[in-house]
């Protein structure tokens, strides 16, 4: 079997600077270690490079289990940025006495290539490998802050879901396995799923939900939502980064493959599953959301709130593949932009840590007056977030509204309805950030210095978001990578 | 690109590109950031009155046209025109801004901070004049959108009091009716015309036509109606408005009741009514109910108040009850006393909350009880500009509060026939409630300059140096003083611009008797 070394390159790179950074890690000096970020950074822009030789290609290796597509290439793209965005705020956030820098960077860049590894994987083993790359990781990263007892909580609370929901998913796998007679890769499963003897079709329907419940859980998704917020709390900002956009953004490219292709036939089962997930995760997020006083966690409550809206479309597939392809756009385009606005409000976040280390909204007051930069950054994401203008999250709203009301019938605008009035109660909670920022007075007028990385990181985000809502053209192209529909 | 196919662009986004320049100069040129204000929206005043003076009022359908490709992954277009419904709230909208910008030269309200507060302004400017010209759904929301936040910094940084509670009601209550809208916007984009399109003018001769069915089309008015209702806002969705105006500073209320409500009874005129002729003539007698309620309702509320600021914001409330009134009736009456109402609203109330403010400046206090009276024994000037403004809203003949409301009142007499042929009844007694607003009113705003004005002035005010009108605000108010007069005496002003527009939508509604 030859393999196609070109399609697996962006993932070669990068995995040969994980072990980089492990090494090189050993022979530096104690206040050198910060170097292995920046080895990190060049490794994920070779690889990025890497990804962009393949633009527009279509490859397929090791008997099409791995696979470059449009789609492929869109969240690798994605996944590269998110880690330069993360790499870039972490070096401030871990550069000081008590953290082990190489360990966490070889830790971090492991959890991209299993990210990296995602969209291109099309058979259930691929899929569980990346997941379980992306996760392993995360359990240990979260639990980095090993003196502080939330983090230790945070992180242990994180592993024992996870292993759990792993665990029910990887059963899940294995039925269908059996079922199928076999089969893996995920195109073969949506066959041989059809053609099942209706004897066994339950057996087939309870196999897909043991699967979504670990995929549930990545995206943290009610009712697999408790540990987001703790875990968040506990880990280091730029990890609680990562799994807020990365990690959830990988958990939603492996489900969208899965519903979208594997099970595709079964939809009439796990529409109204999925409609039930995503009003309850959303409404419960928001609610939640309303009530926090600590900016991690908000963000970590208005993230299950977001995981809410883009598991909507997931409730909108009908037989029409035209549907379908709408609402897999509108999931898609709504996982990158939230990815984005999340990212520059945890680089803010990473940024006022050292004034108000505890991150407590109520310390952010009066942050318009020493650092005037951040404050502008953090309003453009809160109401990015919120899905108002002037900001890309409006256009990722209207894309999720459009695919639910071009749906039709009676759940799609019922839906649609009810994620209009969650985002409304979300502009509460998301407008109380820059509130605090901008109309309270300072109590510590000290001005604030923004290292350059964490600055450039916010001005990344931001200066995207402006792109995409100006010229959202560009944006709506991308979504439509609809190569996995119909 | 030709001047007729660009200015509309130019004169839109002018005011954004002075926000940037405001922007990048440095803090302590304060008079400079001012200038800037004044240049920009000085500018934009200036390409809006060319181009009204450009305007072919002969015909109907839209002038200075462009419709270039925007996103065309869904089909949403940059398709901007202007026709006579638009034209006057297009220039009032930069007018009213630009005497603002003349007025903040001097008024800066606390805690200053001028450049934030003109770039926001101006920002502002673009959102609510970019709601008139837009003739594609998508574009007219983002628009639509673009006014919250400005406005919401706008009231919760250099607001009064109780602006932070203020700022978040204002915001929550209008995005909770948009989004609705939005929807609503979204089922008319996919239940129209193959192929797909948010073009306001497609998509108006397919509602029309009848291109969409009965039930349906109860729905999306129910929907998209709920979001300019609250921005109007009808009773009983304008809870929103009297916080709002009352904490905002003074420019805020002044472009808020200027221009901002009218987006809302723009969006019946300009979407809701011809798009869904069905929906608009199930709701109309609802509709009606609703302004009438609004028009006594705010009156009484008005003879209740204390201060004196949350007294103007209610008198709007009633205002646009009779606008609202005017709409429902489906006649080119009724909605010829719309358009006119609400720019005759916009300049008068404008200039209203001009005063207030400039009262609060002097006294620091709007309790119309504190303030206790005898305005014009000392400032005989701003008590006569007062009381000249106030009795223009109140209808006095002559002046241009008069012709929106007795045309609204006058429609309601006889609602379209063909359409409301059934509830005649009903609307001729709207109008005798409107009738009553209209002598509450009166009683209010009498009562008001009876206790604002009228009587000597307590003691406790002597020594307080009381400064008559100040050369800045007879600039920034000068204009709006000689429209509500030409306004008065030659209504034609507005009605000869909208004349033809108007007619065009009443084609679409359908005449009757």
């Amino acid at each position: 079997m030859s393999v196609d070394y070109h399609a697996i390159l962006p993932e070669l790179i990068l995995a040969g600077t994980i072990m980089l950074v492990l090494v090189v890690d050993l022979f530096l000096p104690a206040r050198l270690k910060s170097a292995s970020m920046a080895i990190g950074l060049l490794g994920v822009l070779a690889s990025l490079g890497a990804v962009l030789t393949l633009l527009g290609e279509e490859r397929a290796t090791f008997g099409g289990s791995f696979v470059i597509d449009n789609f492929a290439i869109l969240f690798k793209v994605f996944f590269l940025v998110a880690a330069v965005i993360v790499l870039a705020v972490s070096r401030r956030y871990f550069d000081q006495p008590g953290y082990y820098q190489g360990e966490y960077y070889f830790l971090l860049l492991t959890s991209f290539l299993g990210c990296l590894l995602m969209p291109s994987s099309r058979d259930l083993l691929m899929l569980f490998i990346s997941l379980e790359l992306v996760s392993a990781p995360g359990f240990l990263m979260a639990a980095f802050r090993k003196w502080d007892v939330t983090g230790v909580e945070g992180g242990l609370k994180f592993f024992l879901i996870g292993v759990l929901s792993t665990a029910v998913m990887l059963f899940g796998m294995s039925l269908i396995y059996g079922l199928t007679g076999g089969e893996t890769r995920l195109d073969a499963i949506a066959v041989a799923l059809g053609e099942l003897d209706p004897s066994q079709e339950s057996m087939a329907l309870a196999s897909i939900l043991f699967v979504v419940v670990g995929f549930a859980f990545k995206v943290s998704a009610f009712p697999f939502q408790f540990w987001a917020p703790d875990t968040y709390e506990g880990a280091p900002v730029p990890v609680a980064a990562f799994l807020a956009v990365a990690s959830k953004a990988a958990g939603f490219a492996g489900l969208l493959q899965l519903m979208f292709v594997a099970f595709i036939g079964q939809h009439e089962f796990w529409v109204p599953i999925f409609a039930f997930l995503s009003i309850a995760t959303m409404t419960i997020g928001n609610l939640v959301a309303l009530q926090q006083k600590q900016f991690v966690r908000l963000l970590a409550y208005s993230g299950i709130a977001q995981a809410g809206y883009m598991l909507l479309p997931f409730a909108l597939v009908t037989n029409d593949q035209a549907v379908n392809q709408q609402a897999f756009a509108s999931a898609t385009g709504y996982i990158l932009i939230y990815g984005i606005m999340n990212l520059g409000a945890f680089a803010v976040a990473v940024a006022l840590s050292k004034r108000s280390p505890r991150l407590l909204i109520s310390d952010f007051a009066g942050v318009a007056r020493v650092a005037p930069f951040l404050a502008v950054g953090m309003t453009l994401f809160m109401v990015s977030l919120a899905g108002v203008p002037p900001a890309a999250g409006f256009w990722a709203k209207i894309l999720i509204f459009g695919a639910a009301i071009a749906r039709g019938d009676v759940i799609g605008p019922v839906l649609a309805a009810i994620m209009v009035v969650n985002s409304v109660i979300s502009v509460f909670y998301y407008l109380a950030v820059a509130r605090q920022m901008i109309f309270q007075p300072a109590e510590d007028t000290t001005p604030l210095r923004t290292p350059v990385l964490v600055a450039g990181a916010v001005g990344l985000s931001m200066a995207a978001l402006l792109f995409f809502f100006l010229l959202p053209g560009t944006f709506s192209k991308l979504a439509d990578i609809s190569t996995l529909v119909g | 690109m030709t001047w007729e196919s660009s200015a509309i662009t130019i004169t839109t986004l002018l005011p954004i590109l002075g926000a940037l320049a405001i922007l990048l100069v440095p803090r302590d040129r304060e008079r400079m950031v001012r200038g800037f204000g004044i240049l920009f929206t000085g500018a934009a005043l200036v390409l809006s009155i060319a181009m009204m003076i450009g305007f072919d009022y002969g015909t109907d359908g839209l002038q200075y046209e462009l419709d270039v490709n925007w996103i065309s992954a869904i089909g949403a277009r940059f398709h901007v025109g202007i026709d006579g419904i638009s034209m006057p709230l297009y220039v009032l909208t930069f007018l009213l801004s630009f005497l603002c910008a003349v007025y903040t030269w001097r008024f800066v309200p606390d805690p200053g901070r001028t450049k934030a507060f003109l770039a926001l302004m101006l920002l502002l400017e673009t959102g609510m004049a970019g709601t008139f010209i837009a003739f594609d759904l998508i574009l007219f929301f983002v628009f639509w959108e673009m006014v919250l936040v400005p406005m919401y910094f706008l009231i919760g940084i250099w607001g009064s009091a109780n602006r932070e509670y203020a700022a978040i009601k204002f915001f929550l209550y209008t995005l909770f009716g948009s989004v609705f809208m939005l929807l609503g916007f979204l089922a008319l984009y996919f239940n129209g015309p193959e192929p797909h399109t948010f073009d306001l003018v497609k998509l108006t001769e397919f509602g029309a036509g009848g291109g969409y069915a009965h039930t349906f089309q109860l729905i999306v008015f129910g929907a998209v109606a709920l979001g300019f209702a609250i921005k109007v806002p009808m009773w009983p969705f304008h809870t929103w408005l009297p916080d709002a105006h009352t904490e905002a500073p003074t420019i805020g209320s002044v472009l808020l009741a200027g221009i901002m409500l009218k987006m809302g009874t723009y969006g019946f005129i300009r979407i809701a009514l011809p798009m869904l002729p069905e929906g608009a003539q199930a709701y109309a007698p609802w509709i009606g109910v609703l302004a009438a309620i609004a028009i006594v309702y705010a009156a009484l509320a008005c003879l209740a108040q204390r201060d004196l600021k949350r007294l103007i914001a209610f008198s709007s409330v009633g205002h646009m009850g009779f606008v609202m009134l005017g709409i429902a009736t489906l006649t080119e009456i009724g909605i010829q006393a719309a358009v006119f109402g609400m720019v005759a609203h916009g300049v008068i109330t404008g200039m209203l909350f001009f005063c207030v403010g400039s009262i609060y400046d002097r006294y620091h206090t709007r309790q119309i009880a504190e303030l206790g009276g005898g305005m014009a024994q000392r400032m005989p000037k701003l008590a006569g500009v007062f009381a000249f403004v106030a009795i223009a809203s109140l209808g006095l003949p002559g002046l241009a509060g008069f012709w929106g409301e007795v045309m609204a009142l006058l429609s309601a007499f006889r609602p379209n026939e063909a359409l409301l042929g059934d509830h005649v009844g009903l609307f001729r007694g709207l109008m005798v409630a409107g009738g009553i607003g209209t002598i509450l009113t009166a009683g209010y705003f009498l009562w008001m300059l009876q206790r604002v004005n009228m009587g000597t002035m307590p003691e406790r005010w002597n020594e307080h140096a009381l400064g008559d009108i100040h050369s800045v605000e007879w600039l920034s108010w000068t204009p709006l003083l000689v429209l509500i007069i030409a306004l008065g005496l030659f209504p034609r002003l507005i009605f000869g611009i909208s004349q033809e527009a108007v007619s065009g939508i009443m084609a679409v509604l359908g005449q009757g008797g």
